[in-house]
Order: C-alpha cells, then structure tokens, then sequence
C-alpha cells in the first residue's frame, strides 16, 4: 500500500507546527524575557537584558526585581486567591447545575438529544461580550430580577447585585455553563448501559447505581469539563470588570491595568509568567484526560 | 429498563437552559424599546437600529472586524486541516506530542496571557524586523492561533470517522497521494470544513481580549467599540446593535450546525446501504 512518503509529511506537519510555535509558544519566551527587565521611558518601555558593553561584550543584565515586587505588593497574592477561590466555587455551581443537565441530556432520545445538545451549544458559541453585558440588563438594580421580585411582594427593596462578588460568580456560571455540559455529556452518552441496568437487576437502588457506577465511570468527563470551566475562569477579564466591583480584584483585572493603566510590561509579564506556573497544573491535567479520552 | 428521565432531572435541564437564554431574549426584547430609560417600557420601535447606520465608530469597527474575521478564519481552517491530517494519519512522529500540545493549549489558556505574550513578540519582531506593525495584521495572526485549535478538534473528529480504505483505493488504481486526498477524502471532510469555517468566524468577531492587546492606534475592532461603550453604561443602541449581532452569529451556528447535521445524515444512509 503507498503512503505517503516520510520528506512529503513534512510539507503538512511543519506549517501549523512552525506557526504555532512562533506565534504560540515563543511569545511565553518573550514574555519570560521581558518579565526581567526593567521599565524605561522609551519605545517599547523596558530595558534590554542583553547588551553589549563598550569594549563589545555581551553583557546579560536580570532584574528580579519585577517578581520581588510581586511578593511583596499584596494586591498580587489577594487578586491571585479570589480569583483562584472565585474560580473554584464557580465550577462547583456549575458542575452541580450540569451534572444534572448532561445526564437528563444522555438519557433522552437520539432526536431530542440533537436538539438538545444544539440548544446548549448555541450561547457558547455566541458572543461572550454580549452575553455578558445580557446579565447586566438581568440583575442590575433596576432590572428584570429585581423588578419581578418586587412585583411579587418577595423582596421590599431592590437586590444589590452589581458591582458584587454574586455578580461575579454569575456571570461566570451563566458565562462557562455549556462549557462543563458538553465533556460531561460526551462521557455520559459512551457509558455502557447495560452495567447500570445489571447493577439495577440486582437490586442496588438508583442513588447506589449512580454512586457506585455512573459516577465513577463519568470522571474523565467531570475532570475535562471542570477544567474548561476552572482554567479560563481564574484568567477571566470581561466578567470581574463588568460586573464586578472595586473589591472583586481578578488577576486578569491586574493584568489589564498594569498594561494599559500603568504601563508597567515588565511587572505585566511578570504577572503573566507567575499566573501560567500556577496553570501548568490545571492545564496538565486537563491535556492528560483529553488525551486519554480522544484515544479511547 | 425504562428509558424515561426522571422529572427532577428535566427540571434541572429546563433551568440550566431557561438561565442561558432569559438574558439574551430580555436583551433583544429592549432593543425594541422606545423610551431611551433602560427600565421603562416606551413601546415598540426600531428607531435605534435606525441609529446605528449613522454611526460611524460602529461601521468602520464592524468592517474592520468582519475582514479579520475572514481572513482569520481561512487561514485556520487551512492550518487546522493539515494540522488535523497530521494527527490522525501520520501516527508518530517527531513533534507530535509539541503540535498536539500547542493545538489543545488555546482551547483552555486565559485569552489575557495569550494576548499579553503576543503582543510582547510581536513588539519584539517589529524591533527585529521591522515588521508587523500593530493592527489588522497582527489582530489576524492571533486569531488564527486560536481559531486553528478549534478547526482542529472539528476536522479530527470527521476525519477519525472517514473510511480510509476509498483512499487506498484510489491509490492502489494510481493516484498520487495528493490526488486521492484532494479527490477523496477533501469532499469527505468539505462539510466539517465549512462549518469550522464559520465557527472560526464567529469567534474571531467575538474576540475582545487578545484583540485589545495586539490591536494598535485606530484599530478597533468591533467588541473594543462595544466594551467601551458598554463601560459608559447601559445604553439602548447597543441593544440594538447587540441584537443584531447575536442574530448573524445565531445565523452562523445554526447553518454550520445544518451542514454538519445533514453531511452525518448522508454517511449513515451511505453505510446502511453500504451494509445491504
């Protein structure tokens, strides 16, 4: 049988590889780089660590200045755990609310399930900008919410909801729901019915069946979806700086101020650098089972 | 064993999807609103839609993102299919693991760090080479990065599924590898193609953050315009011009969804008969 040749693979394989690499990966290098210099008043604003003395030597000068500051500047370390924390209990909501979604979803007929599936991956792909100032118009103080609240005789003044960390963790779970339904429903829909229905024949009760077999077996899909969820939410910049208020300080939010508030790149990258040595974990993690499952 | 989904499950389902789509429809339903206060109904009207055709800022920002997107989202599909190609029909070879890395990456890395690192490289380069300077250019080589992992995933899935022996039967009869790929398999995975075509699309013309990083003076595209307006405060023409946006993106999916649904109609009769 012919295939194709070992030099023509190349022709394929190194385009994206190539691409990738200079437009993905190197720019973390970059940005490594930048995070050991100093700021300057020049274009672009920071030193260069690699010069050449005047009697030409290459002379390699590393500020570590820009992450001492991070230690000690304590709007780093708390923007860094509330995001973490936010982002934590923002995927539990929603690993709570789609856990559920995804298996009702699984168990529907395959006509429904299509439509079902497609019902739920219509907003994600919709603008998340949008959506996200759709919220605002839902749980401002004059809003939709608080207007049927009170029209109910529920509450008696209107809910502040604006500007809080509630708004936060709402906009997220509104913003990453499809995000978890999805993996959660693609290992639900694989799962071998016929072992829920031997456990069941045998008299486990539901909640043991779920508990015992539909749970476990269901983990790649919890670890994937969680971590779609988890990963962009603890970078996440348009929700905290819409809905969120002065106290809700995202790391993202940081990043964004450093760059355009102060202009400071080399603390930016710093931050950056720091932020991506806390998701190699995550984002291993979250490779590992993608890997796992796309070979299953 | 009954294939009925117990009432509490539907119940969830029907609030997780009642929570998705409440705002978007309320969204819509005020961009029809005629009193320009955001909570008084001033009855029906479309004068804010008018509004938008006047406005400048939008229009040129809605060029500008409708180009990117389009160049954006042709460049990743072709990116993506070899990138696809490679994965599934190569199976080792040096640097795979690196390009499966760097082609799942995006889908999960904070849009803020992406856009931060490359914006440092691209300043970087201008230093070096004095190119690409800041603007539609450098917008259009971040979004293909991140629309290829998506035209990835997509084009994969199809082509795992795509019957490889019609390949090696083209082959065997004497067409060259190309041939058979450009004949055979191409009108195969065209479907999956289109719609991650479109899908591309739409992300592109929804991206704010990494856009803001790598854009430069006087390229703003059209989630920069809105993000700014937005920061003002809530204002009707936005919802109008909102509506409209959610409404073509709406569009987009649905169709690319149509054509993904009815090419795994075909191959499913295609296998039926084929079993007959």
């Amino acid at each position: 049988m012919k295939r194709i040749d070992r030099p023509g693979r190349w022709l394929i394989i190194l385009p994206p590889l190539l691409y990738l690499l200079i437009f993905f990966l190197i720019p973390f290098a970059v940005a490594l780089k930048i995070s050991f210099a100093e700021t300057a008043p020049r274009v672009p604003p920071f030193t260069d660590i690699l010069s050449f003395t005047p009697d030409h030597h290459l002379k390699l000068s590393l500020s570590f200045g820009n992450y001492k500051y991070l230690v000690t500047d304590e709007v780093y370390g708390i923007a860094y755990l509330y995001s973490l924390r936010t982002a934590f209990f923002s995927t539990l909501i929603c690993l709570a609310l789609g856990y559920p979604m995804a298996y009702a979803i699984s168990r529907a007929s395959k006509s429904a399930q299509s439509i079902l599936l497609f019902i739920i991956i219509l907003p994600f792909w919709t603008s998340f900008l949008l959506r996200v100032y759709a919220l605002e118009g839902i749980i401002r103080d004059n809003g939709l919410l608080n207007n049927a609240l009170l029209y109910l005789g529920l509450i008696k003044q209107p809910l502040h909801i604006m500007r809080t960390s509630v708004a936060v963790y709402l906009g997220i779970i509104y913003s990453y729901l499809p995000f978890m339904v999805l993996p959660l429903f693609a290992t639900l829909e694989k799962l071998d019915h016929t072992l829920r229905e031997a456990a069941a024949d045998l008299g486990s009760p539901p909640w043991s069946v779920f508990r015992e077999i539909t749970l476990p077996l269901s983990m790649p899909g919890v670890i994937a979806g969680s971590m779609l969820v988890f990963i962009p939410a603890v970078g996440e910049f348009v929700i905290p700086s819409l809905l969120g208020g002065p106290n809700n300080l995202m790391i993202g939010r940081v990043l964004w101020d450093e760059f355009f508030g102060n202009h400071d790149w080399p603390v930016a990258s710093a931050v950056a650098i720091a932020f991506l040595v806390l998701l190699v974990g995550p984002i291993a993690l979250y490779q590992y089972y993608n890997v796992r499952q796309l070979e299953a | 064993m009954d294939n009925r989904v117990p009432p509490l499950l539907s119940g969830v389902l029907c609030v997780g999807i009642a929570i998705l789509y409440i705002p978007i429809l309320v969204l819509i339903a005020y961009s029809f609103n005629a009193s320009s206060l955001v909570n008084v109904w001033g009855g029906f009207s479309t004068a804010w839609y008018g509004q938008l055709i006047h406005n400048r800022q939008v229009l040129e920002a809605a060029l500008l993102s409708v180009e990117v997107g389009i160049a954006a989202s042709t460049g990743a599909v072709v990116l993506g299919t070899l990138t696809a190609i490679a994965l599934i029909r190569f199976g080792r070879f040096p640097g795979r693991l690196l390009l499966t890395g760097m082609v799942n990456a995006p889908l999960v890395m904070p849009e803020i760090i992406t856009g931060i690192t490359q914006l440092l490289l691209f300043v970087s380069m201008l230093q070096l080479f004095s190119w690409p300077h800041r603007g539609f250019t450098t917008i259009v080589i971040a979004h293909v990065a991140f629309c290829t992992a998506y035209v990835t995933v997509t084009v994969q899935s199809r082509l795992q599924t795509a019957d490889r022996s019609l390949e090696d039967a083209a082959m065997d009869l004497g067409a060259s590898p190309a041939r058979a790929f450009i004949d055979v398999t191409l009108p195969i995975i065209a479907p999956a193609l289109l719609s991650s075509w479109l899908l591309s699309f739409t992300l592109s013309l929804d991206d704010l953050v990494i856009s803001s990083f790598v854009s430069g003076p006087g390229a703003g595209t059209l989630p920069m315009v809105i993000y700014s307006k937005v920061k003002l405060g809530v204002s009707p023409d936005i919802n109008a011009l909102a509506s409209l946006i959610i409404c073509a993106v709406g569009a987009c999916v649905i169709f690319a969804g149509l054509v993904m649904r009815r090419s795994e109609r075909r191959r499913l009769l295609e296998l039926q008969a084929a079993e007959r």
